[in-house]
């Protein structure tokens, strides 16, 4: 019973190392700037975790292999207590790595999350609602016209509350794809209407959530043009699945172009692109 | 506790049938009334999942009951998202609530931590039946919420509550998540399907199960500290009370935050109150504030419900298993014949295990909206629980080698435990980070991580107890053959399902969605997919197995004896089942620690702990005599 159980256990241990190692169902391809370094420390944490995952479960087992009651009176376990200093040992060891870890991990973290965005970066702001996304677009003057939820009204197409009122806002474009230019810092606004959201493009490598009641900024640069997947990945209600949208990383110069259109040209124009660009294959 | 004077004084047993086995204050019987609550609870959460992947994995077939049972949350049989989404919801809320925190705790914890130590019962045992009657009433108000939703006449008379109350949106009950998270649920019926009726009954349901689980732990705690017998030191007692004590403490700790959260989010509901609702919104069309449908909120804080949902949540998950590392110490040291490798350093990994959990919760919010500050301390805080976690795993190890294992169903299942608790344990460094949670977060590598540590092990512990205890419990053993074949099929089974999920969530996977079938990035994962679902199918079919041994062994079980395992602690002193006052009205007295088996020397294998003959090498160090 005792060497199945260990040939039942390795058997599981090789398989699952192989289910991640052939990297078949891995990250698709990354295009954010923060990405290569967010990938690396993931790969040097499940090396860390693959190393110790095997090794306890090799050594466990051969513990299962190895030591059967015989049922012959008189041969008995070894008695002992433990050892404090192999308490000792491991505890140190497994906290220096663990903490080692966990100060590694920061960095990514700290370059992402802990600084605004610089100037001169292109912004959007995210407004997301119960199964759509709503991105709005300064236009050609560069100012965000005002918004207020009392003059929000999805019957005629003013999701976001755009005040027409406003000088700011007559050249403002909304839509509900995310146009921004590569290589160049984007800033996020997000907001939400109604419940909370998360934007997630995988290729992008971060999550966050998206808010009622308040305006969280990101910021990061995405670096290969194309088209990319945008989903909602905080549960928000009946058709959650469903809130699915597109990011769009144009050439600098096609994003200035886009940039200048007014409300239906500007749509009129996110359409084409979305069909002149194909999604990644990998 | 007038009664731990040697003597004949006994409290006699109740001889009609409801005071012996309906509202019984016997500990054993609550405790065994605990374990058939899980035991119905996780046929419903288990159905709930095969659902589940029967919709993800073969979309549109059709299925009559389910058109019987819900005609609206599944047309013509067909699952519907929202039917998709609520019993994501309501399997989560069943487990996590009335099965990983039922059976655990108020089931074996009951049933055993005043045996183990050498009491006659409870300290309180008319609040040990209370807390338990209040977890039924809990159990049944959760059930409600998944007809009041999805049954329109049931929906119809709730409806007499009030407005928030009405039912009968169609899905199967609330959509939230176990989780719960505020605006979407707190809004009520405005935010679409499944935030009516089912929703409060959720809330409910939540709010009364904090209250028994905070009777039980109070009862836990002041047993524990008061009742243990003479010479059961705390370093003698065994491993499994150290665990259902902290669990206790745990419990105790962390239940009331939960229970406030939850009488705020009622009133957000009911009373029109803004705890986690902000100004401005604007949901299906409707402005806050302007129509009747729709009060104003303004001033709330979607993320305060976050708090305090995690200030529980976490350690919520210790609580589920730390009842399962006690059981799976004391059951591989018994069935290694060997005592368990670094006691103290077990008690104190329990201890931190239990402290750290208290100041990890915000690793579930790294990406919420908090401060990315805050999120640097929670972030190396949660990899240092890593440590204590790690030396416990250590210890296990360190128990079988050299051991002379016997492997029964009962090992197999702690052997089954410690692989398990490390294959689903060791990622939470890589979810414990908050650079790597950028990309992970409420991901299938989440799903997988905490199913395979919090769900999956802990309910290896579960039955491994149940193997282990059961011929105490009912006198007779459970069949071993059945019970291979069930390990077997379990183990590998639950391998085949939580595995593939890691590499589903690398590739960015989302949880919780009804369907995969719009986005291009996930074509690739299909047939992992697929591999799941059969999986799921085979492996919840085998629990058949299970029950059929459970009920079968109950009358037909070959008969155990006292001490079958030869095992040491006061459990195996008594007979098999205990008599209602457990020791017959003589409570034993204890001379050694919880686990000396192979005493160079002793007659037997192994010295029980009451065992006055036996001589016990003194350096040992750590069980010292108590006189």
């Amino acid at each position: 019973m005792g060497r199945v159980l260990a040939v039942i256990i390795w058997i599981i241990t090789i398989l699952s190392v192989v289910l991640f190692f052939v990297r078949k169902w891995w990250f698709p391809e990354a295009i954010s700037q923060h990405a290569p370094a967010l990938d690396r420390q993931f790969m040097i944490t499940i090396v860390v975790v693959g190393i110790s995952f095997t090794a306890a479960q090799f050594a466990l087992g051969w513990a299962v292999w190895k030591f059967r009651d015989t049922g012959k009176p008189g041969d008995r376990a070894l008695y002992t207590h433990g050892s404090n200093r192999l308490e000792v040992l491991w505890t140190v060891i497994t906290a220096v790595i663990f903490i080692a870890l966990a100060v590694m991990g920061q960095s990514v973290w700290a370059s992402l999350r802990l600084h605004d965005a610089p100037p001169g970066s292109y912004t959007v702001e995210a407004v997301a609602q119960q199964f759509q996304w709503n991105f709005h677009y300064a236009g050609a003057d560069n100012k965000f016209g005002r918004t207020d939820p009392a003059l929000i009204d999805d019957g005629t197409l003013n999701f976001i509350g755009l005040d027409s009122a406003d000088a700011a806002a007559r050249d403002d474009a909304v839509t509900s794809a995310l146009a921004i230019p590569v290589n160049r810092p984007v800033e996020l606004r997000l907001r939400s209407k109604d419940v909370i959201h998360n934007f997630w493009v995988p290729q992008l490598r971060f999550k966050q959530d998206l808010v009622p009641g308040m305006e969280i900024k990101v910021n990061f640069v995405a670096n290969k043009v194309g088209k990319y997947e945008l989903a909602c990945a905080e549960l928000c209600g009946q058709l959650h699945f469903k809130m699915k949208s597109y990011m769009l990383v144009l050439p600098e110069d096609e994003l200035a172009a886009l940039q200048v259109l007014p409300q239906e040209q500007f749509q009129a124009r996110i359409a084409e692109l979305l069909n002149k660009y194909p999604l990644p294959t990998n | 506790m007038s009664e731990t004077h040697e003597g004949v004084h006994r409290h006699p047993a109740p001889t009609s049938f409801i005071r012996k086995y309906i509202f019984s204050v016997d500990h054993k019987v609550i405790g065994i009334q605990y374990i058939m609550l899980a035991l119905a609870a996780v046929i419903v959460g288990m159905l709930m999942s095969l659902l589940m992947r029967i919709n993800l994995s073969w979309p549109n077939s059709s299925w009559t009951i389910l058109e019987t049972l819900f005609p609206t949350g599944a047309p013509g049989g067909v699952m519907t998202p929202e039917f998709y989404l609520s019993l994501v919801t309501m399997h989560g809320t069943i487990m996590v609530f009335f099965v990983l925190t039922t059976a655990p705790q108020g089931g074996f914890g009951n049933y055993f931590l005043p045996i183990q130590i050498g009491a006659e019962d409870m300290a309180f045992p008319v609040l040990n039946m209370l807390s338990f009657w209040v977890t039924l009433v809990g159990f049944i108000v959760i059930l409600l919420a998944i007809f009041v939703e999805g049954n329109q006449s049931l929906g119809e008379w709730f409806a007499a509550l009030g407005p928030s109350f009405r039912g009968g949106s169609g899905t199967v009950g609330p959509i939230g998540g176990w989780t719960g998270y505020a605006p979407l649920s707190a809004l009520g019926r405005i935010a679409g399907p499944g935030q009516g009726a089912g929703m409060n009954l959720w809330v409910i349901s939540i709010a009364i199960f904090c209250v028994g689980s905070l009777l039980g732990a109070l009862n836990f705690i002041t047993t524990l500290l008061n009742m243990r017998t003479k010479g059961m030191s705390l370093m003698r007692m065994p491993l499994t009370c150290w665990a259902w004590f902290t669990t206790a403490v745990l419990a105790l700790l962390s239940f009331p935050v939960l229970l406030g959260g939850g009488i705020l989010l009622l009133l957000d509901r009911v009373a029109g109150t803004s705890f986690f609702i902000p100004g401005g919104l604007y949901v299906s069309g409707i402005l806050s504030g302007s129509h009747p449908n729709f009060p104003l909120h303004t001033g709330g804080s979607p993320i305060l419900w976050q708090h305090l949902f995690w200030f529980f949540g976490h350690p919520e998950v210790y609580i589920a298993i730390l009842p399962g590392m006690g059981a799976t110490s004391h059951i591989l040291a018994t069935f290694a014949r060997k005592p368990v490798f670094g006691y103290r350093a077990m008690v104190f990994a329990i201890f931190a295990i239990g402290l750290l959990g208290f100041f990890v919760w915000g690793h579930h919010m790294f990406i919420s909206g908090m401060s990315p500050y805050s999120a640097i301390a929670f972030s190396i805080l949660t990899l240092s629980i890593g440590v204590p976690s790690a030396v416990k795993t250590f210890n296990w190890l360190g128990t079988l080698w050299g051991s002379r294992i016997r492997f029964t169903c009962a090992m197999l299942f702690a052997l089954g435990f410690v692989s398990l608790f490390v294959a689903g344990g060791i990622t939470g460094l890589v979810l414990g980070q908050s650079s790597l949670d950028l990309a992970m977060h409420d991901s299938y590598f989440v799903t997988a991580h905490f199913h395979l540590v919090m769900g999956v092990a802990s309910i290896f512990g579960m039955f491994a107890a149940t193997y282990f205890w059961f011929p105490k419990m009912f006198g007779r053993l459970m069949d071993e053959r059945i019970g291979r074949i069930h390990f077997w099929l379990t183990f590998v089974g639950v391998y085949a399902i939580f595995v593939p999920f890691h590499t589903m969530g690398i590739r960015g996977m989302p949880r919780r969605f009804a369907s995969f079938a719009e986005y291009e990035f996930l074509r690739n994962v299909d047939p992992l997919v697929l591999l799941v679902s059969v999986a799921a199918v085979i492996t919840i079919t085998a629990q058949l197995l299970f029950y059929f041994n459970v009920f079968w062994s109950i009358f037909k079980g070959k008969k155990a004896g006292d001490n079958p395992w030869e095992a040491t602690t006061l459990e195996w002193n008594t007979t098999s089942p205990p008599p209602h006052d457990n020791f017959a009205g003589v409570l034993p007295t204890v001379y050694h620690g919880p686990y000396e088996f192979a005493v160079p020397g002793a007659p037997k294998d192994f010295v029980m702990q009451t065992d006055i003959e036996a001589e016990v090498p003194a350096d040992n160090g750590h069980n010292g005599h108590k006189h």
